[in-house]
């Protein structure tokens, strides 16, 4: 990480926010370590984008406070704080050329020579011929790259980012992320990034934080969120999971549970919620980490795994994968990816077939939460 | 036919240009009868070129005066009506307060009121208040009626205003004074603009409620009513072909300064 010359932890305490009724945030607390690239993750409503107005000073915070660094500034308003955001609509100001938008946070400080410092940011983000332009004459890229230039000349001690990819298509959007990314670790400010695009948060942030009805849900590494989910709504939010409801039978080392007319194992370590024999237990397990044997060859599979039976529904081919809908007595629809490195015949529509994983890869939920909790039920919600 | 075919193809311009010409017809006539010699008191036939009236504009007794106030009451009206009419816009658009809805639609009633009945009840008013007819109660007039242009203008430009932008100044070390005077004023003004000209215009000209409300006091408008009874000079088409040669520039500029502005951001 670069050298720091002013800095500090981001550090939430107690902190919500309701409107009349409606709580949108619920009491939270959250640090975010100074030089860190953290993502706020949730679907739109959730109360990401309050949080992080609440950051910035837009929003006044109904309870709690913000601190930086140490330093209380739940009372600041938004021009006194050394925090700069990213707008999700850019809010370039249409009268002002490039410059004049870049400069403005110097200016309003009372700096005089402004010319070599936006030149540099300018340079930063690759846009030193439109100087003298107007925002409607820069594309959505490149009214988004001024946007992260303008406020980042200030040298902020913290850069809230709101949605700032949400209104670019895919491409630009994963180009901006790799570029965003780079400009994080060149200036080493901490980063704030809010989205409701999971692939998004997990390629660029080092600690991602879900989000759901006001309250943060689970915390983490992006690879310890996916693989070790502690709701049904992380484990659906973050990729796809196949959850399987199932009877405890035994609990030791490894916790044996009876799910569809068959017994399926997880280690105890990788269960979060509490088991009593005979008690109710969520099985997750990624597409990715089960393989498929067709019903035939189902002798052919090592013992230890786990399997469950069941027929294909359905298959498309994506290229690099082989996506399969899997119907079972375990489960209604189970998901299956399959990497396409050799032809597999048998494996149709229609087709009987054994799906089988370490069980190593299987994890625990509790059984008492919505089993379709974080499903995306519109196909990009974007 | 060739010809039919060419008025087909320019049926809209053809149509514009009519629309044209019946829009500046009248200032035509207004302009070439500036230059008139009449015979008598009316001007109102054609005698012969003259450039009399142009060399001695406030040759008339009383006009210029009258000229002049109307000038100073139209720019105080202006000046009330929009700074009032700003503040207006942004309240009714950015705030939730009890009796907005109300005030919304009630702004609009000096627009739709009958000018005549608006007038009388004024004076009603003024007079039940013993208020002394004249300029005060003339420019309180104007600025009440001209109060609903101005935010009809401003409001419309408001609403299409990003509150974002607002906060991105916040956020960029502006305080409030420097997020209006650097931000909100400069996307409003447009608007601000347009209902600023409305007003000028408007007030400049207004007979009827001025006629009542003026008590003794006499107002261009009202000088040009009084001397059509008795005889029109031809000062008056010089000051109407003055003002509309003032107007025409000050647009043209104003396209010019827009035009070089977008050129140089280019």
């Amino acid at each position: 990480m670069t050298q720091q010359q002013t800095g500090g932890d981001v550090r939430l305490t107690g902190i919500s926010k309701t409107y009349g009724s409606f709580a949108a945030v619920k009491p939270l607390d959250l640090t975010v370590p100074q030089g860190s690239f953290f993502a706020l993750l949730g679907a739109s409503g959730c109360g990401k984008t309050t949080t992080l107005r609440m950051i910035a000073g837009l929003e006044e915070a109904t309870t709690g406070t913000v601190s930086l660094g140490g330093r209380d500034i739940t009372g600041l308003p938004p021009y006194k704080r050394p925090v700069n955001t990213v707008f999700q609509s850019y809010a370039l100001f249409p009268h002002l050329d490039i410059t004049e938008n870049v400069a403005f946070g110097l200016r309003r400080r009372g700096i005089k020579s402004v010319r070599k410092q936006v030149d540099e940011m300018l340079e930063l983000v690759q846009l030193g011929d439109f100087a003298k332009r107007k925002p409607h004459q820069l594309s959505g890229g490149q009214q988004q790259r001024v946007a992260v230039a303008r406020a980042l000349i200030n040298h902020p001690q913290v850069l809230l980012l709101d949605e700032p990819l949400g209104a670019l298509d895919l491409k630009l959007r994963r180009q901006m992320q790799l570029e965003l990314k780079r400009i994080q670790t060149e200036v080493g400010i901490t980063f704030i990034h809010v989205t409701h695009d999971q692939e998004e948060a997990m390629t660029m942030a080092d600690t991602v934080a879900v989000m759901n009805g006001g309250r943060v849900e689970q915390l983490g590494a992006p690879a310890d969120l996916y693989e070790n989910p502690r709701t049904t709504f992380v484990a659906n939010f973050l990729g796809t999971s196949n959850l399987i409801e199932g009877e405890v039978v035994s609990a030791g080392t490894e916790i044996v549970v009876a799910a569809g007319g068959g017994k399926l194992r997880l280690p105890t370590d990788r269960c979060t919620a509490p088991t009593t024999n005979g008690g109710k237990l969520l099985l997750g397990v990624r597409p990715e980490k089960i393989s498929l044997a067709h019903a035939d060859d189902a002798d052919a599979i090592a013992d230890g795994r786990n399997r469950v039976t069941g027929r294909i529904v359905d298959s498309s081919f994506i290229g690099v994968s082989t996506q399969y809908v899997v119907e079972s007595p375990a489960g209604k629809a189970l998901h299956v990816y399959e990497q396409n490195v050799e032809r597999r015949a048998g494996l149709v529509v229609g087709a009987e077939v054994v799906l089988h994983w370490n069980p190593a890869h299987t994890f625990g939920l509790d059984a008492a939460q919505d089993i379709d909790a974080g499903v995306e039920t519109v196909e990009d919600a974007a | 036919m060739p010809v039919l075919r060419w008025i087909r193809r320019n049926l809209i311009v053809i149509a514009g240009l009519l629309t044209l010409a019946y829009m500046i017809l009248p200032n035509v006539v207004v302009m070439v009868f500036s230059f008139n010699k009449p015979n008598g008191r009316f001007n109102y036939a054609w005698q012969r070129f003259s450039l009399d009236a142009w060399k001695d504009p406030c040759g008339v007794a009383d006009m210029c005066g009258s000229l002049s106030l109307s000038l100073q009451i139209a720019v105080w009206a202006t000046v009330g009506a929009t700074v009032l009419g700003t503040m207006i816009s942004f309240a009714l658009v950015r705030y939730r307060f009890r009796a907005r809805g109300a005030i919304n639609s009630l702004i609009f009633l000096p627009m739709a009121m009958p000018e005549v009945v608006m007038a009388a009840s004024l004076l009603t008013l003024f007079l039940n208040m013993g208020a002394q007819l004249g300029f005060w109660t003339i420019l309180i007039a104007h600025i009440m009626f001209c109060l609903s242009f101005v935010v009809t203008a401003v409001k419309a430009r408001v609403m299409s205003m990003d509150p974002r932008l607002e906060e991105a100044a916040r956020d960029l070390y502006a305080g409030p004074v420097q997020t209006f005077l650097r931000v909100t004023l400069p996307i409003a003004a447009p608007g601000i603009a347009a209902g600023a000209l409305l007003a000028f215009a408007l007030s400049f000209d207004d007979f009827i409620i001025t006629n009542f409300n003026a008590g003794s006091t006499v107002t261009f408008p009202m000088f040009v009513w009084g001397s059509a009874q008795r005889g029109t000079p031809v000062q008056i088409n010089v000051i109407g072909t003055a003002m509309f040669i003032i107007a025409v520039m000050v647009v043209v500029v104003g396209q010019l300064i827009a035009n070089r502005r977008k050129n140089s951001a280019r």
